[in-house]
């Protein structure tokens, strides 16, 4: 096949490099914003474009002084930790159980794949949570979305596709199902487990819907909710101002922009160990069935 | 979506129930975890939609709420309803023109990349907003397209209004595409990148053969062979067509006002769980749901008609 042409060949690096910064920028310029002092970004008309010349970590010690961010910080970690944990037991449980034909399989994975067809609505959800007296608890933030029915065929899809010669040899042998599981199937499913993990936990971590509609408590509240209330309700932050007396304040726009990158690090921290399997088959394998 | 099927082993003398029962039991115990929560949170919540036809009073509960018929359902002539779901619509066509094809071409760019190592990295870049809640979303637009953020800067020191995208109801279908253009049509690429990879090389070098240029190759080569991925997607689309995204949606709605911003999912919340209607909401939730199952069984049979599979057979 021909070569393209150079025009053709310059227009698309252009491309990819608008692409490319259009997702990138906001990042920088949060960060930027988020390390600037008060005088900078009065003197900028708001706006760091791309790095403050005299960075400063104020903003950060101020929201991590203690007080709201700090602890909705640790919530989040919390949930994110323990709801994943459910999540991944619960799904990888279920999945393993329907890669085989066992008896009563059909129906449940039918019962399972009719639940992506159609939603209960938001209202009986929510009247379901109060009468299980999970209102108000963490638990209502992990336990209705315990399995998510596109995470388990992924997985049930990615065990079904294992050798499963291997588990005959194995039965033969004389180990049981559990066995199987632990000591066969999960070691040879690394790629998927690590995916849905990177799901359900940015998941838990994003979550912002759940915290609204269940958590009544503003000290209960995690970070997405904090992070609403902070930067997009201009609700001050509410910084203990005795942990930075006799200091300038950091600037109210820095301070924002720092509860937002706290936000967003610990996705990035994780994303490049995760991402690598994506182009793997593991999703799309599961799509194409 | 289609799911790989178990194919019923051929067996000749099939073990009794209680043999396999036996020989299952393990796995069975393994699946109770799930099957118990797809009972309790997906099939439970199905039988509250009957507060739908009652007069709910909480601290009578579900079962001894006094039957009102199909009084509730006169929420469906209200101005209010009406236009959430006159936006809803709207933002789904748009979503639907705009954000739907957006992944497409990027993985047409993507894949056109020589270098697997440059290929790789902007794989890797344009996937990473998918991951970002729209929480964290919003606030980077509130940054970048509010009115103290960059846009505004920018027109402002080229001598234009300073243009403030977060609260302007009229622009506020751009700012929905944009987001969404911005946070998953990365994403969105995957599969279609999938489905490039699968398109047998030899019809590329056949058509080049016949003399097709590039152009003519992706019209009549590359394209057709997306068709059977994006019907599938324009299905699965299509059952969602009501539900535009709950969260980008309730975020926005207070700062350009609920005429421009108010969609079906935002009404329910608010009239059912902040204002406490409980039975008039639920009749809107379900309408959207079955009107959303109908779409789906709808779209699948036009797919089997055009000859493609669809989600399922």
């Amino acid at each position: 096949m021909e070569a393209p042409s150079t025009v053709e060949q310059i227009a698309k690096v252009v491309a990819v490099v608008v692409v490319c910064f259009l997702v990138i920028y906001p990042f920088v310029n949060i960060i930027a914003t988020s390390l600037s002092s008060e005088a900078e970004i009065v003197a900028n008309g708001g706006v760091i474009s791309l790095f403050p010349t005299r960075p400063t970590l104020d903003a950060y010690q101020a929201i991590f002084a203690g007080g709201v961010v700090s602890r909705a910080m640790l919530v989040s970690f919390g949930v994110t930790v323990v709801g994943t944990a459910c999540n991944m037991l619960a799904t990888i449980t279920l999945a393993y159980a329907l890669s085989r034909p066992i008896v009563a399989g059909r129906p449940i994975l039918m019962m399972v794949l009719l639940t992506m067809l159609f939603g209960s609505g938001i209202i009986p959800n929510f009247l379901l949570v109060n009468a299980l007296g999970l209102y108000n608890t963490y638990a209502a933030l992990i336990l209705p979305g315990l399995i998510s029915a596109f995470n388990f065929l992924v997985m049930r899809n990615f065990f079904m596709n294992l050798p499963q010669e291997l588990f005959e040899a194995a039965r033969i042998d004389g180990a049981g199902d559990l066995r199987i599981l632990l000591q066969l199937v999960l070691p040879l499913s690394k790629a998927v487990l690590a995916v849905i993990t990177l799901f359900y936990a940015v998941a838990q971590w994003n979550a912002f819907f759940s915290s609204l509609l269940y958590l009544q408590d503003t000290s209960k509240w995690p970070l997405p909710m904090v992070l609403r209330l902070y930067v997009l309700q201009g609700q001050p932050v509410g910084i203990d101002s005795a942990a930075v007396a006799g200091e300038a304040l950091p600037s109210i726009q820095a301070v924002q922009m720092a509860v937002v990158v706290v936000s967003v690090v610990p996705i990035l921290c994780v994303y490049p160990f995760l991402q690598r399997y994506f182009t793997k088959g593991v999703l799309t394998g599961a799509i194409k069935g | 979506m289609a799911t790989a099927s178990q194919a019923p082993a051929p067996e000749l003398h099939r073990p009794s129930l209680r043999t396999r029962l036996r020989r299952d039991k393990v796995m069975l115990l393994l699946a109770v975890p799930g099957v118990l929560f797809f009972v309790v949170f997906h099939y439970v919540p199905l039988l509250g939609n009957v507060i739908a036809f009652k007069d709910y009073q909480a601290w009578l509960g579900f079962v001894d709420s006094p039957w009102v018929g199909f009084d509730n359902f006169a929420i469906l002539a209200e101005p209010a309803f009406l236009r959430s779901l006159f936006n809803t619509l709207k933002f789904a066509v748009l979503q639907l023109v705009f954000s739907f094809p957006a992944p497409i071409v990027l993985a047409l760019l993507i894949s056109s990349i020589m270098r697997p190592g440059v290929r790789r990295f902007v794989q890797s870049v344009v996937y990473l907003p998918h991951f970002m809640g729209w929480v964290i979303v919003v606030s980077l637009c509130q940054q970048l397209l509010g009115g103290t953020g960059v846009l505004a800067h920018l027109t402002g020191a080229l001598g234009l209004p300073r243009i403030d995208l977060m609260t302007n109801p009229d622009t506020y279908p751009l700012l929905i595409i944009l987001q969404g253009v911005w946070k998953d049509s990365g994403w969105g690429t995957i599969i279609f990148l999938a489905a490039l990879l699968s398109i047998d090389g030899e019809q590329y070098e056949a058509a080049a053969i016949d003399g097709a240029g590039r152009w003519r190759r992706l019209v009549h080569v590359t394209l057709p062979g997306l068709v059977p991925v994006i019907l599938l997607l324009l299905i699965l689309n299509l059952g969602t067509i009501l539900s535009v995204g709950f969260e980008q949606f309730i975020l926005q709605r207070d700062s350009v006002g609920a005429p421009a911003g108010e969609v079906l999912d935002t009404y329910v919340y608010f009239n059912g769980i902040v204002d406490g209607q409980w039975g008039p909401s639920t009749v809107v939730g379900l309408v959207k749901g079955v009107v959303g199952l109908l779409l789906i069984l709808g779209a699948n049979k036009l797919a089997h008609l055009f000859g493609q599979d669809g989600i399922y057979r």
